[in-house]
């Protein structure tokens, strides 16, 4: 009796569910539960099988071995179709909308709801969106839609299928802090209504807010499982890393070496002609690392472009020692020494050549220096070995196109190109972008270093938490504007979330 | 635990496959094209091993034939050279035909107003004028893409029905051999016609040049890196400081640029006229061995040489079996179809039957 009582509590039950990628075990007996009415944590490092289990669930790979009961009955999900047919609705980190097309027609796309009229079907999204508190017009087109209002659409869009078990694939990693409050907000209202509900992510406060239960995975199997009331962050790192791991921050005190970039109100228009950055100006010095925050898009890209000359400029100066960089080539910019390295979010956009190995990346601005017609791959082959053994890249060798390197390894590929270079001011976006905590560490500390060699570094992060403990001042961006700049010891993260979304330095700070 | 639910066939992508699999792999295509293509000739009421054997020996099997084979392959080497500089920085570049038809028009032209120069000016003149008629050709769609993002695939291919009518307009025009009855062009002068080694016009020593002089410019300089960047990822480049516009414009240039000297040498040591037919597909066929070559210009070396045997063969067996020309395109057909189906097999694994994961450490 009790057995079956404490069955048909279970939205969700995987059993030793393994998968394989040729030789590459990504999920190994994977045991998992989620109760109806219950948020489930899962926590993992990078590469440690938490997308491929959840890609299993939703349909879009097919487990080698092993069971998955929903609702009690073994389940087969052969396709994401099999997904929403069981109740099962998956959120992805990047969204899948159709940008010109309003919210209803987003959210309808692709069921059957022929006969039903406009207004019949803005009701029914209206009473799902009512009871859980998912506020959007269903007559708004996506892209006037706030990257928050996005998400809720991709939830209202399960929750209209009638998905019953929800997964969110790192929902937090683009929200502000009070866009996230309000997500979590949405998701307890789930909860009460009895939906199960998987949350991935790895920022570890989080975790301890939203979740009942925390279920870490390492290296493709399931380590441990534990009630989030009973945890702590310190135990969570040390099961999810397999070790202690010290979890500070460094930031050494700053060696003015005055002013090395000065941007006077720069503006840019993007390709529609709308002002992507208006009238931003600051100063960054030597031996500082001056942290940006700002929702995603709110013209960090641009920044980081408009520096280094890949963004035409269309008023303002930017001033390296007294001369203007405006209208100079990339190429005059990257020999005065200003090095930009821009994480984007497939990782290789911008900075690296996937197909290429680490021997040919690391040529990259190195080569135009040589004299004569043939490219020395010499000093790059030297260089990769050093890197290599500096910051413990693990790569099957110097020749390896760097894509089939792990996301950490890339990474370090790259800022490592650009310390090397010996770069009087470093600016870095998201470098740590999808990181393992011990490779953000190697991050920060590489980061430190430079700074205590006097480089001037524009950090451009998304880690509100990192920002503070990292940077010494940080600018806020909103909208293409600089809504203040703060100093990272007396700010709080509440500030800086309001100014984040538009609120003056003077506002945010009465708010607060 | 059970596994009925899993389905039988599934296919999963290899990780890496020894290179002796792969050539096994290659190798049974090849022998189920033969196969395959036997099965056709039989359909047609002919011994396959018959006209295989014809095939071989029509290709290779006197020294005529052979010298016959090797005419053949010349174009297609070079062209396939040609479009390879293009593919490396992902510029699809099909518009080879019209570039060879630009570099022979180029190159009649002196060879019918100044085939009285001496030939150490006349040849020189003719490689660098077809040079750069075809470059200037490819290069057109490529300034079109650097300034206004236009599509260079659909470009480069209407640019070649262009180049090819301008022929038939200077054939049926300005150009035609007053002293013919039909619309032709007149037969070139013995001084202006390619001189000949071993009894093949000199094409293929261009050819072998060329499969040398692209390795090296591929693989060794820094305009060859900058290729490869910038096909791979144009943002990188950019971010890199590198001209992005200049680099896609020359290569363009010099990959139309490989290809109107194909047209030169077709024209004045294959043909030793002018026509729409001096291209002979080549324009086409030279982009399936590029890739079948995998942009290597070793491999493209071989690669076009097993395309000329197939073309020449293919007219060997037409002549003796009175196998008609379509018959021959049908089993070139076939055997494309194997070899480049064998692609997928190398890449990916198909897994027949349950079980069969090993977990492997």
């Amino acid at each position: 009796m009790q057995n079956t009582q404490a069955k048909s509590d279970l939205a969700i039950e995987l059993r030793s569910l393994t998968k394989t990628f040729g030789e590459v075990v990504a999920n190994k007996d994977i045991d998992l539960t989620v109760k109806n009415g219950e948020i489930l944590a899962l926590l993992g490092e990078n590469g440690s099988g938490k997308t491929t289990l959840m890609n299993m669930l939703s349909g879009l790979y097919r487990p080698d071995k092993g069971q998955i009961i929903i609702d009690g009955k073994e389940a087969a999900i052969h396709s994401p179709h099999d997904a929403i047919s069981l109740g099962i609705g998956m959120i992805h980190q990047h969204f899948k909308l159709v940008d010109v097309l309003t919210v209803q027609e987003n959210i309808v796309m692709g069921t059957k709801s022929t006969g039903k009229t406009a207004t019949q079907l803005n009701e029914e999204i209206l009473s799902i969106s009512s009871r859980f508190g998912l506020l959007v017009d269903p007559r708004r087109k996506i892209y006037s839609l706030s990257v928050g209002e996005k998400q809720t659409v991709e939830i209202l869009k399960v929750l209209y299928r009638g998905a019953r078990i929800l997964i969110l694939d790192e929902p937090t990693a683009v929200l502000t802090p009070q866009e996230t409050e309000k997500l979590f907000a949405i998701l307890r209202k789930m909860k009460e209504d009895g939906c199960a509900v998987i949350i991935i992510t790895h920022k570890l406060n989080e975790v301890l807010a939203i979740s009942d239960r925390v279920t870490i995975l390492r290296k493709g199997q399931s380590i441990a499982t534990v009630e989030t009331a009973k945890t702590s962050a310190r135990e969570l790192t040390e099961l999810m890393v397999g070790q202690a791991v010290d979890l500070s921050i460094a930031r050494p005190p700053v060696k003015d070496n005055g002013a090395l970039l000065d941007v006077h109100h720069l503006t840019v228009l993007n390709e529609e002609k709308v002002k992507a950055l208006d009238d931003v100006s600051f100063s960054l010095r030597g031996g500082e690392i001056l942290g940006v925050a700002g929702v995603a898009g709110s013209g960090q890209k641009e920044l980081c472009e408009a520096i280094v000359g890949l963004q035409p400029v269309s008023g303002g100066a930017i001033l390296h020692r007294h001369t203007n960089l405006v209208g100079m080539s990339t190429r005059e910019i990257i020999k005065r020494g200003v090095s930009m390295s821009f994480i984007p979010e497939d990782r290789l956009g911008m900075g690296l050549v996937g197909g290429l190995g680490m021997v040919d990346n690391l040529l990259l601005k190195e080569y135009q220096n040589q004299p004569g017609l043939f490219v020395n791959r010499k000093p790059a082959q030297k260089l990769a070995h050093e890197l290599i053994k500096r910051l413990s890249i693990v790569t099957p060798g110097i020749y390896t196109p760097v894509k089939q390197m792990s996301g950490g390894n890339v990474q370090k590929v790259l800022l490592g190109r650009e310390i090397a270079s010996n770069p009087r001011i470093l600016i870095t976006a998201y470098p740590v972008r999808g990181l393992d905590i011990n490779s953000s560490m190697t991050i920060y500390r590489l980061l430190n270093e430079q700074k205590s060699k006097g480089v001037g570094i524009l950090y451009i992060g998304e880690d509100l938490d990192v920002l503070l403990e990292l940077c010494d001042r940080i600018m806020v961006m909103c909208g293409g504007k600089v809504t203040g700049i703060v100093d990272a010891k007396s700010a709080t993260k509440e500030m800086l979330g309001l100014m984040m979304t538009g609120s003056s330095q003077e506002e945010a700070m009465e708010h607060v | 635990m059970s596994d009925s639910r899993q389905s039988m066939i599934r296919v999963v992508k290899r990780t890496a496959i020894p290179r002796k699999t792969a050539y096994l792999i290659r190798a049974l295509a090849v022998l189920l094209a033969l196969a395959t293509g036997g099965l056709f000739i039989l359909l047609l009421g002919h011994n396959p091993i018959e006209v295989y054997k014809s095939m071989i020996t029509g290709s290779l099997g006197t020294k005529s034939a052979l010298r016959e084979t090797v005419k053949m392959t010349i174009p297609l080497c070079i062209t396939a050279l040609g479009v390879t500089l293009a593919f490396t920085m992902k510029f699809w570049n099909i518009g080879g035909e019209g570039q060879i038809c630009m570099g022979a028009t180029a190159a009649t032209y002196f060879a019918l107003f100044h085939y009285d120069w001496p030939p150490y000016i006349l040849f020189p003149v003719m490689v660098l004028a077809s040079m750069v008629a075809g470059g200037v050709w490819g290069m057109i769609p490529a300034v079109f893409k650097a300034k206004f993002g236009t599509n260079e695939t659909l470009f480069t291919l209407m640019l070649n029905y262009v180049a090819s009518y301008f022929i038939q307009y200077l054939r049926m025009g300005p150009w035609m051999n007053p002293q013919s009855a039909f619309p032709q062009i007149a037969r070139f002068e013995k001084s202006a016609r390619l001189p000949m080694l071993f009894g093949v016009h000199v094409g293929w020593v261009f050819a072998l040049v060329l499969v040398v002089l692209v390795f090296v410019y591929l693989r060794y300089t820094k305009q060859g890196y900058e290729i490869t960047v910038v096909g791979e990822n144009e943002n990188t480049a950019r971010y890199a400081g590198m001209n992005v516009t200049k680099i896609i414009i020359r290569t363009a240039f010099l990959s139309a640029a490989i290809c109107g000297l194909a047209g030169m040498l077709q024209a004045t040591g294959a043909d030793k006229t002018l026509s729409e037919a001096v291209t002979g597909g080549a324009g086409f066929t030279a982009i399936t061995i590029a890739w079948l070559s995998k942009l290597n210009p070793f491999a493209i070396l071989l690669v076009s040489f097993l395309f000329g045997m197939l073309e020449k063969g293919s007219g060997t067996i037409q002549s003796l079996f009175n196998i008609s020309t379509s018959a021959a395109e049908v089993f070139q057909g076939i055997i494309l179809f194997f070899v480049l189906g064998s692609e997928f097999f190398i890449n990916f694994r198909v897994m027949i039957g349950k079980g069969g994961v090993k977990h492997e450490r």
